[in-house]
């Protein structure tokens, strides 16, 4: 099946998982093509986690099935795992063995052929730029070497689909950026990935589709463009020339005169102007020029915001991922 | 490392080649020998690593016969052990204490790869999960076999030698795998219905004291008082002393040390079962 484009890398149907009384999936559906990245994004307790486990044949699922590279996840467990890669979120590696001591532990257990595993763990070292500290013990490593560490172990069989829960959460910018060049290497080779991370810029610009889950279920799912379309909101951030002493008077003036457009659906007071959300920058930038004409007010600048993947999100779960470190359900 | 476009441009990654796609099956018997000797060498790799833990691995032993060894030499009269000096009646407690103390903590490991996430690692790799827990065995009973080994050594060094000469230390090694089965299939049953290591510190640790005391490891059970003895004759540990102590002080008593495996037959079965009732539900 590597060969063929369209084939489908994952397939899930009607997917359930209940905790006694609790009802961590609740029948979830969506299949992913070889090749491509899939985001799974959603809140804390959302159902991401219980769903990569269920996929990984580590949790069976209560209803519902699915398949993994054209494996069935309960029926064909042992077959499925010569054909997935994972990398947990934490970080999970043996911390009194050598870098290269878990690479080899991992290439052994997944019966590479024994000619093979020092080839290959010596080729993936270099990959994650770890050749050097490869005797070392990996209670020794940084958070970021540990990081690469346990990116390699879930891809030294390369894996047709690999699972990656929260690759970049707690990494600086620098390492995110470079786990995510190693992902899309891996995807250029064919491997599949579902991805579910905490970054909706990361998702945003890796992510071929996206499904946002929360509560156990599939709220939408679609390429980024596609969620953005039919939940984001394009809007405007207007500056205005201050003019000292009737500033505040200009002022209303000019939101009274925004307020009145119906191409204008929102208008939030700002330091130095507003930001107004818009049905379309098309229709509304002459509508801002008029309404400032009208107030007699001088326009600095007008600078238009695309729908970002933060408004989908808040949209379709009522949590802003931005606010989300407080926990706090906005809507 | 260090930040910057240069580096980034470095960082891109050398070809892979996709022909050699993922891994093999698994299954057969092959692959299942490959496994266990990739996991026993993960054990034995820290066992390399850890010197401390090494040394007293290997310490530990020989300082049970020493201390115990010299120190109950001269409290025990000839009508307790009549003809035996009691470092070489200790030799079968020193034995098979040792084997005690490292079945019996064994499961401990995997309660920590339990903890941290590692042993899910583990399964999600094509293996035979059982690899998982019969790796396990397989590398505590080859350690506490070489530990068994080096108190015999040592014990030989003191004087001590055993009556049924190098067949009979084949037997006391054998004995002590029949016992380390049972102590380690315990040990995985407390590892995978206890949540949290300090739990299992703490019932290892109230459990060490009367296993031992309530056997014949320190002393015969003639000496106990009936309750004891009682309680002496339900404990393992008391048929792979006896076993062990017969062998090397008395020679072949084939009806007693036949006697002692049968028993220790009887716990390895209980408790395997016990084991693989436990695992079925931690490791699926």
């Amino acid at each position: 099946m590597d060969t063929e484009p369209d084939a489908i890398a994952i397939a899930v149907a009607d997917l359930e998982k209940r905790f006694g009384q609790t009802e961590a999936v609740r029948g979830i559906s969506f299949t992913v093509s070889q090749g491509e990245i899939f985001g799974l994004l959603g809140p804390n307790g959302a159902g991401k986690t219980t769903t990569i486990k269920i996929l990984l044949s580590l949790l069976r699922p209560s209803g519902g099935r699915a398949t993994v590279a054209g494996f069935d996840v309960v029926a064909q467990g042992p077959a499925l795992r010569t054909a997935i890669g994972w990398v947990p979120q934490d970080i999970t590696l043996d911390p009194l063995l050598t870098g290269r001591e878990n690479l080899l532990l991992q290439a052994g257990i997944h019966h590479l052929p024994r000619g093979q595993r020092q080839d290959r763990v010596a080729e993936l070292l270099q990959l994650i730029e770890l050749t050097d500290a490869a005797e070392r013990i990996v209670r020794t490593y940084s958070g970021g070497m540990k990081k690469r560490l346990d990116l390699a172990m879930g891809l030294i069989h390369r894996p047709r689909v690999l699972f990656l829960d929260e690759p970049t959460l707690g990494l600086d910018v620098h390492t995110r950026h470079r786990l995510w060049e190693y992902i899309e290497t891996f995807r250029d080779m064919g491997t599949t990935i579902l991805v579910t991370t905490h970054y909706l810029e990361e998702a945003d610009a890796l992510c071929d589709r996206i499904a946002i889950i929360d509560e156990g279920r599939i709220r939408d799912m679609g390429t980024p463009d596609e969620l953005k379309l039919r939940h984001g909101r394009e809007s405007i951030r207007l500056e205005i020339a201050s003019d000292g002493a009737a500033a505040n008077e200009v002022d209303g003036a000019l939101q009274k005169a925004l307020s009145a457009r119906p191409e204008i659906l929102g208008v939030y007071a700002q330091p130095a102007g507003f930001w107004l959300d818009v049905s379309s920058h098309a229709d509304a930038v002459p509508a801002v020029l008029q309404a400032a004409d009208q107030a007699g007010v001088a326009i600095k600048s007008i600078v238009c915001q695309r729908p970002s993947l933060d408004d989908v999100f808040l949209h379709l779960t009522g949590y802003s991922l931005r606010d989300r470190v407080q926990g706090g359900r906005v809507a | 490392m260090s930040v910057g476009t240069v580096e980034r441009q470095a960082s891109v990654p050398p070809a892979l080649s996709a022909s050699d796609w993922h891994a093999e099956p698994g299954g057969g018997l092959r692959a299942f020998a490959d496994e266990n000797a990739v996991l026993m060498g993960r054990w034995f790799s820290r066992l390399r690593r850890e010197r401390l833990s090494l040394a007293t691995t290997l310490a530990q032993p020989v300082l049970w016969l020493l201390l115990f060894g010299h120190l109950f030499s001269g409290m025990t009269s000839a009508a307790v052990l009549p003809g035996v000096d009691y470092l070489t009646f200790m030799t079968a407690g020193a034995v098979v204490m040792t084997i005690y103390n490292a079945s019996i903590n064994s499961g401990v490991e995997l309660l920590f790869d339990r903890e941290t996430g590692f042993l899910e690692r583990m399964m999600v790799a094509p293996i035979n999960r059982l690899s998982l827990v019969v790796s396990r065995f397989a590398y505590v009973l080859l350690v506490s076999s070489a530990q068994s080994v080096l108190i015999l050594a040592m014990a030989y060094a003191l004087g001590v030698r055993v009556a049924t000469g190098l067949g009979g230390i084949a037997m006391i090694l054998a004995v002590g795998v029949l016992f380390g089965i049972g102590l380690v299939s315990v040990s995985m049953i407390l590892a995978f219905s206890i949540k949290r290591h300090g739990e299992f510190f703490t019932l290892i640790g109230f459990m060490a004291l009367p296993l031992i005391f309530l056997s014949s490891a320190l002393a015969p059970t003639s000496v106990m008082p009936p309750w004891m003895r009682a309680l002496a004759q339900l404990n393992p540990m008391t048929y792979a002393v006896d076993a062990t102590r017969s062998l090397v002080i008395y020679g072949w008593d084939w009806t007693l040390v036949g006697a002692m495996i049968a028993a220790l037959l009887a716990f390895d079965v209980v408790t395997l079962v016990g084991a693989s009732l436990v695992l079925r539900r931690g490791l699926s």
